[in-house]
């Protein structure tokens, strides 16, 4: 017990560590990027009619003739304090933005999340039990096209199929245009999000079946298998008794691996299905120089993927005989 | 008496691609023969690299799938077609394998000795069969990393022993071990013999299956060059220049050494693998040389030891 609190612990301090250079690092980027946030949020024909006292209020405001390092430490201060500041493009505390672009994001990334699991580990693991077969070559090509294929693109396609031709689904936003906030219903919600949660766990899929697929391969061909098969077990009984068993350990790191994978693409495909989540508003921080939303959602991205790494890691330790039984002893 | 296992002529061959389209057969074993009767324990000796696991693998029928085998093997007097071997796996022959990576790893000894059964019968008899190896009954709940060397070895032979098997091949059931440790592993292979079971020991270590074998079978470059009696060893009655050699290299027996080396699989030229090596060997030693009985044994020689000397 001892040394899973010490190992808790020191996860938890890189964790500081990394969510510390992940804004470092967003900020500087921001820094550096040539958009006058004046210019994109007011408008140039605008800010030529305004008056030189509105204009300097303005870049108070936008904080553009602060200095970077003032900036940064600021922002730092306030956030070590519990406070991530307000959101300059949507006046409203940058905690509730992410709270509410979070709760529209995590039914997309969560159903996402569990389709490529589910459809990743199905898929490799039956590719890997009948290699060289024309199901093993089905899946696999279908992975390495699907693995090739950008996102952004995928989606577009999916789109045109869906919304456009077959017009069964509909080509984007949370929920349907015209009606009160109060009257939308869970369907609704998840008729929305079936295209982009489709799109989603598509770019995750594929690396969780192929690797299902190689682990599960080294599992049939291994000493344990044969001497299994020499012992009378059906094909059945070996891929349900140790083929699973011994291709959990992987499934575990991968799908929660993929949780980066899945952040990373809800960017692009928000962006494309104008779906209000935390993608589409990291895109119009970045884009608009709203430096505390940007901020805000780089570090709670980054603590969700690393708690998901951290999730992996601890449930090692329950799964794992050598792990569990080894901390026991310790 | 009826043999339990008669191997006639095996032959062992595995399907190559080089360099990705030529296609090339490898033969691993060639003309490979002997018999094991009840309540026997024969020894398939042979250096490492000799193809003697895919041997057992093709007893059993689990040879991997880019193989073919040819010759005949005779089970209790009917042929051993894979599909009956598939049926007597796990019930009749037993296997114990190497080591503790034939155990999964991340399952516990005791569901791994049940194969999937949970009824009280079942747990009986794992529980009696650990407890003859002398393992307790916390062994059950060890996962096989939990396992010394010993132990695991010991758990391997209970599971073949929990078969009941008429046929029991232990392929290398003792590197890794020190004498007196592998000296009672091979005392339980004994043990079963002495219950009934025909028992085929694969290993490279001749001293080692002296202590047990009635018989022993010398395995050279995938095929059988002699079959003797144990008694021939230390009598002086060996057939073969390699067995001779064989015993002649033995730490007790003068540590003498023969030059060259084993022709691997698909170097082998026509006629007699070991003439290039051979103190005996004669201009015919280049034809085809068929395994003939030989002072109650056999052996595949034109020139056999005691013989004269060409």
């Amino acid at each position: 017990m001892k040394h899973r609190l010490l190992f808790t612990g020191k996860k938890f301090f890189r964790m500081a560590l990394l969510l510390l250079g992940v804004s470092l690092a967003a900020f500087l980027l921001m820094s550096a990027s040539p958009l006058d946030p004046l210019q994109t949020n007011v408008g140039q024909a605008a800010l030529g009619t305004m008056s030189q006292e509105q204009i300097a209020r303005l870049e108070e405001y936008w904080g553009v003739n602060e200095p970077p390092l003032r900036r940064y430490l600021g922002w730092l201060g306030d956030v070590i304090r519990g406070d991530l500041g307000v959101s300059l493009l949507y006046r409203q505390p940058v905690t509730q933005v992410i709270g509410q672009r979070l709760q529209n994001s995590l039914w997309l990334m969560a159903a996402a999340w569990v389709l490529s699991g589910l459809l990743g580990l199905t898929l490799g693991v039956l590719a890997g039990a009948r290699r060289g077969r024309a199901v093993d070559k089905l899946i696999r090509g279908w992975c390495l096209l699907l693995s090739s294929t950008p996102a952004f693109w995928l989606a577009l396609v999916l789109l045109m199929i869906f919304a456009v031709w077959l017009k069964v689904l509909p080509s984007g936003l949370a929920v349907p245009i015209g009606v009160d906030a109060a009257s939308v219903t869970l369907g609704d919600r998840l008729y929305h999000a079936v295209l982009p949660a489709l799109t989603l766990s598509m770019t995750g899929m594929p690396g969780i079946a192929l690797h299902t697929r190689e682990k599960m391969i080294d599992v049939l061909e291994s000493d344990y298998v044969l001497f299994a098969r020499a012992r009378g077990e059906s094909n059945r009984s070996i891929l349900l008794r140790h083929g699973l068993r011994n291709v959990a350990l992987p499934a575990i790191t991968l799908q929660f691996a993929v949780i980066s994978e899945i952040f990373g693409g809800s960017v692009l495909v928000e962006q494309v299905f104008s779906y209000p989540g935390l993608g589409q508003a990291a895109v119009t921080a970045g884009l608009g120089g709203d430096l505390p939303l940007l901020l805000g959602i780089t570090v709670v991205s980054a603590a969700i993927v690393f708690s998901g790494n951290l999730i992996a890691d601890l449930l090692y330790g329950v799964v794992d005989p050598k792990i569990r039984r080894g901390a026991a002893r310790a | 008496m009826q043999p339990v296992l008669e191997v006639r002529d095996l032959s062992i061959s595995f399907t190559q691609y080089q360099g990705g389209t030529r296609r090339r057969v490898l033969p691993v074993i060639r003309r490979l023969s002997l018999t094991v009767t009840a309540g026997e324990v024969v020894a398939v000796v042979g250096s490492s690299g000799s193809g003697k696991s895919l041997l057992a693998h093709g007893i059993l029928g689990i040879l991997p799938y880019n193989s073919q085998m040819e010759g005949e093997l005779i089970y209790q007097g009917q042929p051993l077609t894979p599909q009956r071997a598939a049926r007597l796996r796990g019930r009749e022959i037993a296997l114990v394998p190497q080591g503790v990576t034939y155990l999964d790893p991340l399952m516990q000894v005791g569901p791994q000795l049940r194969r999937g059964r949970r009824d009280a019968g079942a747990r009986a008899e794992s529980r009696a069969v650990l407890e003859r190896y002398g393992l307790g009954r916390e062994t059950e709940e060890r996962y096989p990393f939990e396992l010394s060397g010993g132990m695991a070895r010991r758990v391997l032979i209970a599971s073949a022993a929990l078969q009941a098997p008429k046929l029991l091949i232990a392929d290398e059931p003792t590197p890794g071990l020190d004498a007196r440790a592998a000296g009672r592993i091979l005392g339980h292979f004994r043990e079963l013999a002495q219950e009934g079971a025909g028992v085929l020991l694969i290993t490279h270590d001749l001293e080692l299956a002296l202590t047990i074998a009635h018989r022993v079978a010398v395995f050279y470059a995938g095929e059988t060059v002699e079959e003797a009696f144990a008694a021939d060893f230390p009598a002086g009655r060996l057939r073969h220049p390699y067995t001779q050699a064989l015993w002649n290299a033995l730490p007790g027996n003068g540590f003498t050494p023969i030059s060259g080396t084993q022709p691997g699989p698909g170097e082998e030229g026509p006629g007699c693998p070991f003439a290039p090596r051979c103190p005996r060997r004669a201009a015919d030693c280049a034809g085809d040389i068929p395994l003939i009985e030989a002072a109650g044994g056999r052996v595949r020689c034109l020139h056999p030891e005691g013989g004269k000397t060409p």
